[in-house]
């Protein structure tokens, strides 16, 4: 973890009611997939939390949804406002644990950690299928960019525009994988760890009062005790969530 | 040079700032962050006698300028946190450890202190009558007069080796009251203040954000509340009082030790600024300097 003032590069809408802003900062801290950062915005107490989508030495980039109040300032941030950053938190996605043939599974304003995740994938040469999930066809975002990293990506929309219509879990029938990360919505998730016959990797969210693991604020019990989503997830194993 | 030190009762600290109960874990995890020992001292996380998960979560509201938390004591329990947690932070720490205990019966209470009082690395006991999260209406031993004087009696009885703080709650009619009784019952000094009970309701669920519904307000905003308290209870009691609320920078601590505290904690902030208690103490001479201020110990209840 460090903390660093960041300078926006640019912050510009890319679906509805989302928002992709690049800030300049070093990256050193950033060790894994699916780590965050913890953003302070003006005039509001507590820092946001939003995960790293992708970045490199010298930025690191970030998809949000407006929300509240908090991610409603963010999207009217223009380039050069310094915002002030912790870089770098949480224990991420490990990707050496996955098998051959994974499957991403991603659903709204979940999928832009698993963009660096495929990234990483793609790098030691495993190509995942990407699953996503979206409420309505103008909300889908970074389904095309998955493609440009060569993955084969299946869309669910509830309303039906884009792709198939219905859950993201129900793309899952026929098929074949040995392993599967998923970040999205809480019930999403449950369903997914109830659908998946293989083991897998799932990215949890809580209302957090630090993030680096200071007040307990953000505690689930697992399998393997009380642990804080902050410090040791937010991603955990499919065998440690009790749903 | 100005003089940042402190005597605490006889306990001296190289500086008043103290992290609070509840918002620096353990301490340990911190000190790759940066060297705790410039610390005058580090409550750790309100413990009792059996390990607790805590509350359901959402733990954690925003507020304007504060948050509420209903973290309910998550802690691995008493044993635990004297077998490993407090010898993992005297590793790295060689001030003043608080060991910040809570329960739910005086037998519980008790039974702490008498662990407390045996374990060479705590410098003090400070005992949390006032933690809101506890029971559903935020009652606490704190709130009653007469709960609050056993307690204190019962503790002060076994813990002979050790001086007592009591941690006293602002939601009361009367903190003076509350604060003499503590003074009578033979506590060698007080902490002021723990959390306001406070809630916030989410307009697109209509349903309170915090699981348990209500939960402690703490952070820049309760500042006012807790100089009140600490002013009040400065006229009236004569042992030592550690300021507690809303503190965010080196003009807050000298704020509050005008208004008669000796040592001050700082707890929110640390969770939005991880490095907020280094920059304080590093601040502190540059302000004491602009006031014309010597030496810190000297201006404690200046303001009165
Ligand atoms: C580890 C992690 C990674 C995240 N990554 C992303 C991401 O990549 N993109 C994205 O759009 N969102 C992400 N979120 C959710 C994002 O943090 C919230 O949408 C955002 O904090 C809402 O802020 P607000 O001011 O708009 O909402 P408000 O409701 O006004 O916020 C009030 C308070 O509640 C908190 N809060 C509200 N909803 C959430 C929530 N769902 N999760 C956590 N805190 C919440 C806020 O941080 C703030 O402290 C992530 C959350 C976590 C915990
Ligand atoms: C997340 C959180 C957890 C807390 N846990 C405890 C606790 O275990 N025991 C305790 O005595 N006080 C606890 N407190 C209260 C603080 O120690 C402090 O009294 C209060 O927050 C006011 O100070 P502040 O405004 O500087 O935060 C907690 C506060 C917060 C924000
Ligand atoms: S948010 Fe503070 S411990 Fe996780």
């Amino acid at each position: 973890m460090d903390i660093q003032n960041c300078k926006i590069l640019s912050n510009e809408k890319i679906a509805k009611n989302t928002y992709k802003m690049v800030l300049e900062c070093n990256t050193k801290s950033i060790t894994k997939p699916g780590q965050f950062i913890n953003i302070t915005l003006q005039d509001f107490y507590l820092r946001r939390p939003i995960s790293v989508c992708d970045y490199d030495a010298n930025s690191i980039t970030i998809i949000y949804k407006i929300l509240g109040q908090g991610t409603k300032s963010m999207a009217s941030l223009t380039p050069d406002i310094i915002l002030n950053c912790m870089i770098g938190l949480g224990n991420g996605f490990d990707i050496t644990k996955s098998d051959k043939n994974p499957i991403i599974i991603g659903g709204g304003v979940g999928v832009p950690p698993l963009y660096r995740l495929a990234k990483e994938l793609v790098k030691i040469g495993i190509s995942p299928k990407v699953l996503l999930g979206f409420n309505i066809g103008e909300e889908v975002f970074l389904a095309n960019e998955f493609s440009a990293l060569g993955c084969e990506v299946l869309v669910a929309t509830a309303d039906g525009s884009i792709g198939h219509k219905g859950f993201v879990t129900e793309l899952l029938d026929g098929i074949e994988y040995d392993y599967f990360f998923t970040c999205g919505p809480l019930a999403m998730l449950k369903a997914v760890c109830n659908m998946t016959i293989s083991d897998g990797q799932i990215s949890l969210e809580e209302r957090m009062g630090c993030g680096f693991g200071a007040c307990m604020g953000c505690s689930i019990m697992t399998h393997s005790g009380a642990k804080r989503i902050c410090k040791e997830g937010p991603v955990f194993e499919k065998k440690e969530l009790i749903w | 040079m100005v003089d940042i030190s402190v005597s605490l009762g006889n306990i001296n600290l190289p500086n008043p700032i103290i992290a609070a109960s509840g918002t620096f874990g353990y301490g340990y995890e911190f000190s790759k962050y940066f060297n705790l020992n410039i610390l005058g001292g580090i409550s750790i996380k309100g413990t009792t006698l059996e390990p607790r998960f805590g509350n359901p979560t959402p733990r954690i509201a925003e507020c304007y300028s504060g948050m509420i938390n209903s973290v309910g004591m998550q802690n691995p329990g008493i044993k635990n946190v004297i077998g490993e947690q407090i010898p993992m932070l005297r590793k790295c720490f060689n001030n003043l450890i608080l060991a910040n205990i809570g329960g739910f019966s005086i037998g519980e209470f008790v039974a702490c202190a008498k662990l407390v009082n045996e374990c060479d690395d705590i410098g003090m006991l400070e005992l949390n009558v006032s933690c809101p999260n506890l029971h559903a209406d935020g009652e606490n031993f704190g709130t009653s007069p007469e709960a609050l004087k056993e307690v204190v009696k019962e503790v002060r009885k076994v813990l002979t080796k050790k001086p007592l703080y009591v941690k006293l709650t602002p939601n009361v009619t009367d903190i003076v009251k509350m604060a003499k009784i503590c003074e009578e019952q033979g506590a060698d000094g007080l902490s002021l203040i723990n959390t306001l009970l406070g809630m916030r309701i989410d307009l697109a669920t209509k349903k309170p954000i915090i699981a348990n519904k209500m939960g402690g307000f703490s952070g820049k905003a309760i500042f006012p509340v807790a100089l009140r308290a600490i002013y009040q209870v400065y006229q009236q009691v004569k042992i030592p009082i550690i300021g507690i609320g809303g503190v965010s920078s080196a003009r807050d601590v000298i704020e509050m030790m005008l208004a008669g505290a000796t040592a001050v904690q700082v707890g929110s902030q640390t969770l939005i600024n991880p490095f907020a208690m280094k920059e304080i103490v590093a601040n502190l001479p540059k302000v004491m300097a602009e006031y014309k201020i010597n030496k810190i110990q000297d201006i404690i209840g200046g303001g009165h």
